[in-house]
């Protein structure tokens, strides 16, 4: 398990979730922030201004993370990937040079203004929010793009020389798997952002600081929270999940440790693959539900993983059943808690009830872990394939880039993140705890000053 | 202009405007620690830089994304042939968007001057290497006959058949590209700042100048032995010669004018300068992307790396529209916002 394949799968796998943690809190924020700043415009109410200023600040410092991270994996394509680049580049190339030009330009340069533009209008400021949420959707709407086309890839020709080329930008763009795998990863950023703010809203009230500007935190954070948490279950987890077993049914029957295929298949919720006698060792299940949900019909016959070639199975079974497993129990967990915050916040007794503060300031990096999670189910899922059905993972990375000169790049990367991440949490938490200022000017300059 | 030629050019623009753009920060980086000795001047700088040097990063970003649609196989080759270059591109890149941000965190005077030591020492190693890349596409890479190649830090030293990344020719662009943007950052800041800081700046930029004028006659001296193909078009069409001209004409106006003509001007026609000396190094290098150095049948060329014509051609239209809409904003709020000298 040292081939130059191995290292370069786990280099991308490594780098693509540690830049992922960065996006996911500015996409999320991004939403919330345009919210507190249209009460600050529109209703002229200094406090949503100081809010705002107090979250575009943790919004620039993830920001900044996630811009460094992001260009490795951009480079990553063609650095340990150049056959799968060579092979699939004039179509993704095209996908992935819209997302430079439509929406980093846009973040980056909004950004400055929300940052440096003392001299901008209250006007342009709200203006800017605004343009930074549909760069950094934007953002998240072409590489979804990029990725769905890898998971299904449609409105391809194939030349001569063996390499795919665009037959219809249109159709690239409207990919049908496109919609729904938008529609919940942006739902997951929503919810991401939304458990960060209500934790701090929840740190500030325990602790008995910023009361004013948490209980806005609270509220804002919780009725997005739970929206986000049931919309990630219903519709948009639904969906993905019944275009996996439509177009691959081998990641589906994967995931869901389904071993054989039968009629009034049962919903695996808890047991361990056992990958020598292919079953699920101490199995909890609810009968037939895998069949209702997918087809509507309990007696509906599922195909089960061995009706599938094995060199066809992904090559991580046992860790693609456990992620995904880690995301629709978080799912679940997420929508009892925010339902029950909802409840007590609509009864007036939130903001007393201290284990559900406490519970709330716990829950907030557990967000992290299901969308890390989701994208392992959905990459791991994917193998054998890199692009699904047309290109193989084996034969797409880099031909002359031998093991070695990966693990030095692995081992730096590695090297670098850790103390990256380290960074990032030393500086989130200095700026939660130096709280909202009521002198919107310090919290407005003060991550460039 | 055929569909390809075209795209070659879209291409250069990106990456000149890159050089240009991030070029004065990368500048600015080299002279720092230079030009600004207090903590209060050293704010004054990173204010002068801190609204755009990100936007000017996206170019990068861009031009890579541009690269990859238009010629998946240069890309694919390229970047996997500079392995290793581009890993230290990416750590060095990493470190510098953080360090202009997070040095402002805390007040601390070790925490400014160790983020202060990374800001200057990555700006410093990243033109270095960004000019030894130019370096490595004049003189050609090893290129087998799949199209892929792989080149090692360092070989010989010597630009032969099977060079490394390193080597006199690479380190000498390299060190001219230093001297090149140490003096674009040094006009910048001109332009920016005042009193002390810009009379350190225009010290800087002069004595840049001198140097950058004989490294650039030691290179063009040396260049028709490392690489006789970049002659070629030269001969064939002599109005190129325009490009390189210019650029001379450009020095030699800079050198007279840093004392004498206003800020804004000087910094003009050094931007000017850098983008006739690519235009001179493109002029030559078409219709090629990399050159092979064994046998030049292997070199990737505009016609065995591009895509194919239909994605080449609606790339066309989003393109004008998206980098004309990008134009537009970041001119507006440039005017509208970022205008004069820095001030607290
Ligand atoms: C807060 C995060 C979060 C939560 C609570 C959920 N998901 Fe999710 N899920 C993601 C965050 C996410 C993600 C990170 O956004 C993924 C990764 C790749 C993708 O497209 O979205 C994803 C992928 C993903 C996939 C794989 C798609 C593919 O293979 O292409 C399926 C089948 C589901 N989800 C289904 C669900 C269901 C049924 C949930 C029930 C509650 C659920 N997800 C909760
Ligand atoms: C940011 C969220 C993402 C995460 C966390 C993620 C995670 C992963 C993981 C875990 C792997 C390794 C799979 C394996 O080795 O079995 C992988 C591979 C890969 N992913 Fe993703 N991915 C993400 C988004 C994307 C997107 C948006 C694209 C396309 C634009 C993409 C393209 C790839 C490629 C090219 C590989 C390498 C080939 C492979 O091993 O399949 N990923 N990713
Ligand atoms: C694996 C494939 C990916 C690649 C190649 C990639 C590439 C990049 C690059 C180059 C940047 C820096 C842009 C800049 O300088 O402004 C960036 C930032 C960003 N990326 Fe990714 N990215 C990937 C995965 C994702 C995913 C899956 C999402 C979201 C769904 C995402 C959303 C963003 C956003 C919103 C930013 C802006 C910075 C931020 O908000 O933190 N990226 N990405």
């Amino acid at each position: 398990m040292t081939s130059a394949l191995f290292y370069d799968r786990l280099q991308f796998a490594v780098t693509a979730i540690f830049h992922y943690l960065f996006p996911q809190l500015t996409m999320g924020l991004a939403l919330l922030i345009v919210y507190l700043k249209s009460r600050a415009y529109w209703a002229n109410d200094a406090h949503y201004n100081t809010a705002a200023h107090f979250w575009i600040t943790i919004f620039a410092l993830s920001f900044a993370f996630g811009v460094v991270t992001g260009i490795p994996l951009e480079f990553q394509f063609g650095m340990n990937w150049a056959k799968f680049s060579a092979f699939a580049g004039g179509v993704i190339g095209q996908t992935l040079a819209m997302e430079g030009v439509f929406a980093f330009f846009l973040e980056s340069t909004f950004l400055g203004i929300l940052l440096y533009g003392k001299k901008f209008s209250p006007l342009l400021h709200w203006l800017a929010t605004v343009m930074l949420l549909l760069g950094s959707w934007l953002s998240g709407f072409f590489i979804i793009a990029t990725n769905a086309w890898m998971q299904h890839p449609v409105d391809y020709v194939v030349h001569h020389d063996g390499t795919v080329h665009v037959k219809s930008l249109w159709g690239l763009l409207t990919n049908p798997w496109l919609g729904w795998q938008f529609a919940h990863v942006m739902t997951a950023a929503v919810a991401t952002g939304s458990f960060v703010m209500a934790a701090v809203g929840a740190y500030y009230l325990l602790s008995k600081i910023h009361v004013d500007s948490a209980k806005t935190f609270l509220r804002t954070g919780i009725v997005a929270g739970a929206a986000a948490s049931l919309l990630l279950l219903f519709p948009t987890g639904h969906h993905v999940a019944l275009q996996v077993f439509e177009h691959q049914p081998i990641k589906g029957a994967a995931f869901e440790g389904h071993f054989y295929t039968e009629a009034g298949a049962d919903l695996v919720l808890l047991g361990q693959p056992n990958m020598d006698t292919l079953t699920i060792d101490n199995p909890l299940v609810a009968p037939q539900m895998l069949s209702f949900i997918i087809h509507k019909h309990f007696g509906a016959e599922i195909k089960g993983l061995t009706d599938f070639p094995r060199d066809q199975w992904p090559d991580t079974m046992p860790l693609l059943y456990y992620t995904y497993h880690i995301m629709v129990g978080l799912g679940t967990i997420f929508m009892a808690i925010m339902l029950t915050a909802v409840t007590l916040l609509w009864r007036g007794r939130l903001f007393r009830t201290k284990w559900m503060l406490w519970m709330i300031m716990l829950v907030a990096p557990f967000p992290y872990i299901a969308t890390t999670a989701g994208w392992m189910t959905a990459e791991l899922g994917r193998q054998p394939w890199l692009v699904y059905g047309l290109f193989r993972t084996a034969e797409g990375n880099s031909p002359l880039v031998g093991s070695g000169n990966v693990l030095f790049s692995l081992l730096g990367f590695l090297g670098l993140y850790l103390l990256l991440g380290l960074l990032f949490l030393f500086l989130f938490c200095e700026r939660v705890s130096h709280g909202p200022v009521v002198d919107g000017a310090r919290s407005l300059n003060s991550s460039v000053e | 202009m055929s569909i390809d030629s075209l795209w070659f050019v879209i291409v250069v623009m990106m990456f000149a405007v890159y050089a240009v753009l991030d070029g004065f920060n990368f500048g600015t980086g080299m002279v720092y620690m230079f030009v600004a000795r207090t903590d209060r001047e050293r704010q004054l700088v990173m204010k002068a830089i801190g609204p755009v040097w990100k936007g000017n990063e996206v170019w990068l970003i861009a031009g890579g994304g541009v690269l990859f649609l238009a010629f998946p196989k240069a890309f694919a080759a390229g970047f996997s042939g500079f392995y290793l270059a581009l890993n230290l591109v990416l750590w060095l890149l990493i470190l510098r968007g953080l360090s202009i941000p997070l040095r402002s965190h805390f007040q601390n005077p070790l925490w400014r001057d160790f983020w202060d030591a990374i800001f200057a020492s990555a700006s410093l190693l990243l033109a270095m290497i960004f000019g030894a890349a130019v370096g490595n596409i004049i003189r050609g890479v090893s290129l087998a006959a799949d199209g892929y190649f792989f080149a090692p830090l360092w070989t010989t030293f010597m630009p032969g058949d099977t060079p490394g990344i390193i080597d006199w020719f690479t380190m000498l662009v390299g060190v001219l590209t230093i001297a090149i943007l140490a003096v674009h950052g040094a006009n910048y800041l001109a332009i920016k700042t005042d009193a002390a800081i810009r009379s350190r700046a225009l010290q800087i930029a002069v004595v840049g100048m001198r140097t950058v004028t004989v490294l650039a006659l030691v290179v063009s001296c040396v260049l028709p032995f490392v690489q006789p193909a970049l002659q070629h078009n030269y001969d064939t069409h002599p109005i190129g010669y325009m490009f390189p001209a210019t650029a001379a004409s450009l020095l030699i106006a800079a050198l007279y004018g840093r004392r004498r003509w206003r800020d804004g001007l000087i910094f003009l026609i050094w931007t000017l300068f850098i983008l006739t000396v690519l235009g001179s190094m493109a002029w030559g290098l078409f219709p090629n992307l990399l050159i092979a150095t064994a046998d030049p049948t292997h070199s990737l060329t505009i016609d065995n790396a591009a895509a194919s014509p239909y994605g080449l051609q609606v790339g066309v239209v989003w393109f004008s529209v998206g980098i004309s809409l990008v134009i537009a904003y970041t001119c507006w709020v440039y005017l509208l916002g970022f205008r004069g000298k820095v001030d607290r």
